[in-house]
């Protein structure tokens, strides 16, 4: 093998019933910023640049949970975060409680290749992008009707989901069939929003980075930082291979899922789809996630317990897809 | 088999020529508090509980980086973070950008089990530990005049107090007071019970100078903290460096992928995954083992075990 290759996407979780026009609205940017990366990768653009345009796109369309489109905190504001990792020398950089700056993952790599250290935060982050020029707006800017919809019935949900709990007995001897919900993060399926977008790319020289970037939990707390930041469990990359992970926060961050795929691959030897699948099968229990990834010998790989996860692959020999299922 | 307690208060280039009264306290405070965590394992108190008051103890010693007596960040202010992972469950909780809560771990804590989330920052730490009634106090409390001047010194030297390496200018009397004593970067607890139970607590004020905003190691899962049912760990040392390496992490994994020792992996992760001069960390494992090891001049530890074994010390040992 050998070659570049590159993965995308748009969160694990996805609505059994969304209806088919976004599902198709989904795959067209998935392919737009897939052939973005393309484009760069075939100009010779190291790894870690490029993870870096492909996430500021999927930052910049409202359709997926990151940048503009992301998800609402319970009191209707955006807080975003994001995290990059360059393969090569394991260098890092993140932030959470981005409000105003317009692409997180570009903060990100400031923070990674500007400043002494690794992780910038609220304020602190804020102040930093301002020192060093980058493009702000308004929170406003980040935020769509359709999330503000959502939020509604996030919130709604959360005083109605004790009633998912009731006994459905009766109603199965009624010969009544009950759509049993599906759920993540404590949410109907229909009402979660997929967190995260993230791109994964070993470049010609194989070297590998990776990138993912949120707006985090539908109604969630101020404040609340998830797995997306998180080096280890959101995003890693080192000399093997390159790893974004995305779905229920909580469960990534325990499984510390990004890491343990090059660590499955670094002490166990296996290969990248069997660490992979190694991670969802084992690292998981109850806990609802998906995964991209990509080794230095220009393999592709992905992984999910979910229902569904948004994404695309594409390598330098041809071999290119977009899915959903 | 048995239980084990490990505990440190920060590793870093800390001179051999440290002052009895820059050294005794401290001694002093890790002695104490070894002897806390000990009686109560011997009460049966669970892992969780016992590595929460340990660090609650060593939070409110103003002579270690964390709660009252945290480094500075270059705004003169006091951001804590802590973090705290119960090993059987993997739950964890995280807190970071703390300014007025007087223990960080116990909010950590309530994080991990009052709320559907493990890592909380900031402000919405801050209004959460308000809604919740915890005790928190003016942010002077936590400032301390040694502090004060270590940030003085720094900025007149103009640097983050990270690199423990960089050769001082000054004379070595100077070094003993400006940059050695400065490297003190948080405090830990590890701990299993005789039932395997295993659990690990973290907690810091960061670095001296830092960047208002900037979160180190310590909150985040498998950097600076990690427990599951194979071991407990908590690191110290440059922050930057335990987050690419997954430090704690990387113990436990080296010992269920490679199958080696808690003693040899910790020692693998320390020589192998992080620079020289940057490391240092405590682990125990589920069948009562110990480790304490650093790649830094020294590290403030305490441990014991029980078969009767117990250490407190910050340079290598002479046995090493």
């Amino acid at each position: 093998m050998g070659g570049w290759a590159i993965a995308v996407h748009g969160g694990a979780g996805v609505d059994p019933n969304l209806p088919l026009h976004r599902q198709e609205e989904a795959k067209q940017v998935l392919a737009r910023c897939l052939n973005l990366g393309i484009s760069a990768l075939r100009s010779s653009l190291p790894a870690v640049d490029v993870v870096e345009l492909v996430v500021r796109e999927l930052e910049s369309d409202p359709v997926f949970n990151s940048g503009r489109g992301s998800a609402l905190t319970e009191k209707g504001t955006v807080e975003m975060e994001a995290s990059i990792m360059d393969g090569k020398g394991r260098r890092c950089g993140a932030v959470s409680g981005v409000t105003t700056v317009k692409n997180p993952v570009s903060l990100a790599r400031l923070v990674m290749d500007k400043s002494p250290h690794s992780y910038l935060a609220f304020s602190g982050a804020e102040d930093f992008a301002r020192l060093h020029g980058v493009e702000v707006v308004d929170n406003d800017y980040f935020i769509t009707e359709d999330n503000r919809g959502m939020l509604k019935l996030a919130k709604e949900a959360n005083t109605i989901m004790f009633d998912y709990r009731i006994p459905t007995v009766l109603l199965d001897t009624c010969g009544a069939s009950v759509e049993n919900p599906l759920q993540m993060n404590g949410l109907p399926i229909s009402v979660y929003a997929p967190e995260t977008v993230g791109c994964v790319v070993v470049d010609g020289q194989g070297r590998c980075a990776a990138a993912t970037s949120t707006g985090g939990l539908m109604n969630k707390m101020c404040g609340r930082i998830g797995d997306s930041p998180l080096i280890g469990a959101g995003t890693y990359a080192c000399g093997l291979c390159g790893v974004s992970c995305t779905g229920e926060g909580e469960a990534i961050i325990r499984g510390t899922l990004a890491r343990d795929v090059a660590a499955v691959m670094e002490y166990k030897g296996l290969g990248l789809q069997a660490a992979v699948d190694f991670v969802v099968k084992e690292r998981l229990d109850e806990g609802q996630a998906g995964m991209i990834a990509v080794s230095q010998n220009g393999e592709v790989a992905c992984g999910f317990n979910t229902n569904g996860m948004f994404r695309g692959f594409a390598t330098e020999d041809g071999f290119i897809e977009v899915g959903i299922w | 088999m048995g239980w084990a307690i490990a505990l440190h208060g920060g590793a870093g280039n800390i001179p051999l020529s440290l002052p009895p009264e820059r050294r005794l306290p401290r001694e002093a405070c890790l002695r104490h508090c070894l002897q806390l965590g000990v009686d109560a394992l011997k009460s049966k108190k669970s892992p969780l509980d016992v590595v929460e008051l340990v660090v609650r103890e060593l939070e409110n010693n103003p002579h270690f980086n964390a709660g009252r007596g945290s480094v500075l960040t270059n705004d003169g202010t006091v951001e804590m973070e802590a973090c705290i992972m119960d090993g059987n469950t993997t739950k964890c909780g995280a807190v970071s950008g703390l300014t007025t809560v007087v223990n960080a771990i116990s909010l950590a804590r309530l994080v991990m089990e009052r709320t559907p989330h493990i890592y909380l920052g900031f402000d919405g730490a801050e209004a959460f530990a308000r809604e919740h009634g915890v005790e928190t106090l003016d942010a002077s409390h936590f400032i301390t005049p040694e502090n004060i001047e270590r940030l003085k010194q720094a900025k007149e030297a103009n640097r983050v107090q990270i690199d423990y390496t960089q050769p001082m200018q000054k004379n070595e009397k100077d070094a003993a007071t400006t940059d050695g004593d400065s490297q003190i970067g948080t405090v830990g607890c590890v701990a299993v019970d005789n039932d395997g139970n295993l659990a690990a607590a973290t907690s810091t004020g960061g670095l001296v100078n830092k960047m208002v905003g900037r979160i180190g190691d310590t909150p985040i899962i498998g950097a600076g903290t990690y427990a599951n049912s194979l071991c407990a760990v908590s690191a110290t040392g440059k922050g930057e460096a335990i987050i690419r390496g997954t430090v704690a992490r990387d113990v436990a994994a080296i010992m269920e992928f490679k199958g080696l020792s808690l003693e040899e992996a910790a020692a693998c992760v320390v020589k192998e995954r992080v620079p020289k001069g940057k490391v240092g960390l405590v682990a125990v494992s589920a069948t009562g083992e110990v480790t304490m090891p650093f790649n830094t001049t020294g590290m403030f530890r305490a441990c014991a075990t029980e078969d009767g074994y117990s250490e407190i010390a910050i340079w290598p040992s002479t046995k090493e």
